[in-house]
């Protein structure tokens, strides 16, 4: 019988926790599957966030550790720092990575650390049962927002993949969705891709997901996902926003 | 000041060479086996202000590492000789700078001795030195060593590489060996 | 003393880590501790290590924690203020049993505070480090020579218990310099640690270094685990020196800066006959309970003399179960207590000790 589908080696048997609809999955997937395609989940070192997505330590199957809120661009910079042989990635959330760890994710870039985060923008903190993030858009209704976020009162929704393209120590960024099968097969490339950036030592690398939450949102899954493309992707629109692997190693 | 135990404070502006001077005493602490202790002053005051500078030679373990009340003063400015001349043994000894302390010292228990070592320094074109010519004379006064000792000294604090800098600060030495006090 | 140099106490604890293996420094600018920085970024890239200035505290002890779960020996140093900033991270390194130490060159506080020697961050270094059930090995060098070897130790000590090792200085202590030796140091001993994260390499299943526990009974196991830990470092690892505390009826407790200040008004107090000692704690947690206890039989008096409101005296009355008057002596702020205040103190004490004869 011909194999046509298999379970990549790169995730753990375990069952994850996920919500109905959540996206989560597909890119623990997609990541799970990067590693092993390219041959270095052997020597690949995850960082699990605060967020919905702090048990992605028993999906992956490498070697974890999980990191304070917003901390893991910083512990992923001792890591590879102290093994600099390793392949080290972290994996956050919007609040997690734009919000209480903003300063730890611009200055890993702006080192041009050899490292590579998979940063999951939902528009929404998640695990604490939906309170605004700096990513929740303008109008968009949640429990720190129930009458919708005003710009005026608090603040406008930050695109962090735009912010990141201007550091020079940034390598690769760009933004992909998860939202059809389409997007998922180019953001798989995309997450490959930061990934050989790491491998070629050329320095910061960052994937922005755009992703669903259904439960947080109050949608069914497939709706979640025509309310993404309807309303996050005119304000977080996709692409690569910086790709300067072309250029030498650094020393 | 005892032979075994020796409390010196040294004290001017900032950029006078005061923890370098103290420096100096407490590597040659070292040299004389004594036991040593050196503690700047530090914060903004270092870049500018007042600094000082404890040292402590001692023959048995060194307690406290702050000089309140010195054996020997070194006053580099007259706001470090106002703050500080209160504060000396009895019978102690204060080494200052007399072309920048324009006040005779008042106790009348210690022994005073004024170089007017900037003016010294500025003639013999080495203006930065003015603290190694009142270190030489500190030495020679409380024989805490002979000139060859303190060259040596000198040679190990001041880098080989820069030649220039010790030929001057050993001259300097020198002329502070040999200042004679003036009545 | 030939084999002696001259260091300033902060360069001393840098030069003792780098002796014990440690070749991954993260720290962020502070006074009166730079000179740790300084020190580390001039050495450690010539013998293939990290120095690294990170952006703020909290990303260098994260930076630590990055480096210690990968299995190497990795410090960070701050001043007071940084330490507020760096509790969330040494409560972190507790709860993933990770290995690591810090360097607290204290400065007066509460606030941005002043730059001047403090020891009132005993309470936070010793009780109150950061949120949950943990403690920290804290020791309390009093010399340069001291800065260099507890540093040394901490490492062997980190490694050994699975803890993070704190060294409590104070400004005065960083910033003066006396000779070291720096010779009888050999290179720290390397402990295997098979909980690293190094990749599988194919070889094994992989590790996980984390946290976080949903379920109470699992977090509350992990605690139990490590406080059984820290009992045993309790019972092997205390340490404290004591001066003419023989036949002392009355006992001096300071430690760090104030130790040295207690030597002066001792000797003072002795020379007036009055029978006073020393006890120095080297270790603030573990506290040497034990040795306190044993003086209590005898001493009638206890004075803890510190550079705050008294952080450390109610760990004195705890040891000795109040079974003798612990008289305070404290300044704080920046101030440090003079031998003359100190041996006021001392002599306030006879007056007491008269009194129960």
């Amino acid at each position: 019988m011909t194999v046509v589908f298999e379970k990549t080696k790169g995730l753990t048997d375990a069952s994850m926790h996920y919500c109905p609809g959540c996206t989560h999955g597909i890119i623990h997937r997609m990541v799970a599957e990067a590693l092993v395609e390219l041959n270095i989940l052997h020597k690949a070192i995850g960082i699990a966030p605060v967020g919905c997505a702090v048990f992605a330590y028993n999906y992956l199957n490498c070697d974890m550790i999980q990191s304070a809120h917003g901390r893991a661009p910083a512990v992923a910079t001792g890591l590879k720092r102290a093994r600099p042989e390793c392949i080290v990635f972290s994996y956050q959330g919007d609040g997690d990575l734009a919000a209480i760890g903003t300063a730890e994710t611009i200055h890993a870039a702006a080192r041009g650390e050899n490292i590579t985060i998979i940063f999951v923008n939902n528009a929404i903190y998640g695990m604490t049962g939906g309170q605004m993030a700096p990513t929740t858009l303008t109008g968009q209704v949640t429990q720190t927002t129930p009458y919708g976020r005003d710009n005026a009162y608090s603040g406008y929704p930050m695109r962090m993949s735009e912010m990141l393209s201007t550091i020079d120590g940034a390598a690769y960024i760009e933004r992909v969705s998860v939202d059809s099968v389409k997007n998922i097969r180019h953001a798989k490339q995309a997450i490959m891709k930061a990934f050989q950036t790491q491998i070629d030592g050329k320095g910061f690398s960052l994937i922005e997901v755009i992703s669903a939450c259904p439960t947080n949102w109050g949608l069914e899954p497939v709706k979640a996902l025509d309310w993404l493309r309807e309303h996050m992707l005119p304000v977080y629109p996709l692409g690569v926003f910086k790709d300067s692997t072309s250029r030498e190693v650094m020393p | 000041m005892s032979a075994s135990s020796c409390r010196i404070l040294l004290s001017g502006f900032g950029g006078q060479g005061i923890l370098f001077a103290g420096k100096f005493i407490a590597t040659l602490g070292l040299a004389l086996e004594r036991e040593v202790s050196w503690l700047p002053s530090y914060g903004p005051e270092m870049r500018g202000g007042t600094a000082n500078c404890s040292v402590i030679l001692d023959t048995k373990r060194i307690g406290s590492p702050i000089v309140t009340t010195p054996d020997i003063l070194v006053c580099m400015n007259l706001p470090s000789l106002d703050k500080f001349e209160p504060d000396i043994e009895r019978n102690g000894l204060l080494f200052y700078d007399s072309s920048l302390v324009n006040r005779k010292p008042r106790r009348e228990d210690i022994g005073a001795h004024g170089i007017p070592a900037t003016q010294i320094a500025n003639n013999r074109q080495m203006p930065t030195l003015a603290n190694v010519i009142v270190l030489g004379k500190l030495l020679r006064e409380t024989n805490l060593c002979d000139e060859t000792t303190a060259a040596t000294v000198m040679m190990t604090i001041v880098p080989e590489r820069k030649k220039t800098l010790l030929e001057a600060n050993l001259a300097a030495l020198t002329i502070g060996f040999h200042y004679e006090d003036t009545a | 003393m030939a084999n002696k140099v001259l260091m300033k106490g902060n360069e001393a604890i840098a030069e003792g880590a780098i002796l014990a293996g440690c070749r991954h420094y993260f720290g962020y600018p502070i006074t009166p501790q730079t000179e740790i920085a300084a020190y580390m970024a001039k050495k450690l890239p010539k013998i293939q290590g990290t120095f690294l200035q990170a952006e703020s505290e909290v990303a260098a002890i994260n930076m630590v924690i990055g480096a210690a779960a990968a299995g190497k020996r990795a410090m960070t140093s701050s001043s007071s203020p940084g330490f507020s900033l760096k509790s969330e991270g040494l409560s972190y390194l507790a709860g993933c049993d990770l290995p690591a130490v810090v360097v607290n060159v204290q400065r007066g506080g509460p606030g941005l505070g002043g730059i001047q020697p403090s020891q009132a961050d005993y309470y936070h270094a010793t009780k109150s480090t950061g949120h949950g059930d943990f403690h920290m090995l804290v020791l309390a060098p009093n010399s340069v020579q001291e800065m260099l070897d507890c540093a040394f130790d901490a490492f062997d000590l980190a490694d050994k218990y699975r803890l993070t090792v704190a060294i409590l200085s104070d400004g005065t202590l960083g910033q003066m310099m006396e000779p070291v030796d720096t010779a009888t140091k050999e290179s720290g001993h390397a402990i295997e640690k098979p909980w690293a994260l190094t990749g599988t390499q194919g070889k094994r299943l992989p590790n996980l270094v984390n946290s976080l526990y949903l379920m109470p009974e699992e977090l509350e196991a992990t605690v139990i685990e490590r406080y059984k830990r820290y009992a045993l470092l309790s019972e092997k690892e205390v340490r404290c020196e004591e001066y003419f505390t023989k036949d002392a009826d009355i006992v001096v407790v300071a430690y760090g800066i104030t130790s040295r200040v207690a030597q002066n008004a001792i000797d003072i107090a002795r020379k007036e006959g009055i029978k006073a000692g020393l006890l120095r704690p080297i270790t603030l947690w573990p506290f040497p309970v034990k040795q306190l206890m044993d003086l209590a039989q005898k001493a009638s008096v206890f004075i803890a003399a510190e550079l705050s409101m008294g952080q450390m005296a109610g760990d004195v009355e705890l040891a000795i179960r109040c079974q003798k008057p612990v008289l305070r002596c404290n300044r704080t702020g920046g101030m440090i207590i003079t031998p003359e205040e100190l041996l006021q103190k001392i002599r306030e004490a006879t007056t007491l000790h008269e009194q129960t004869e």
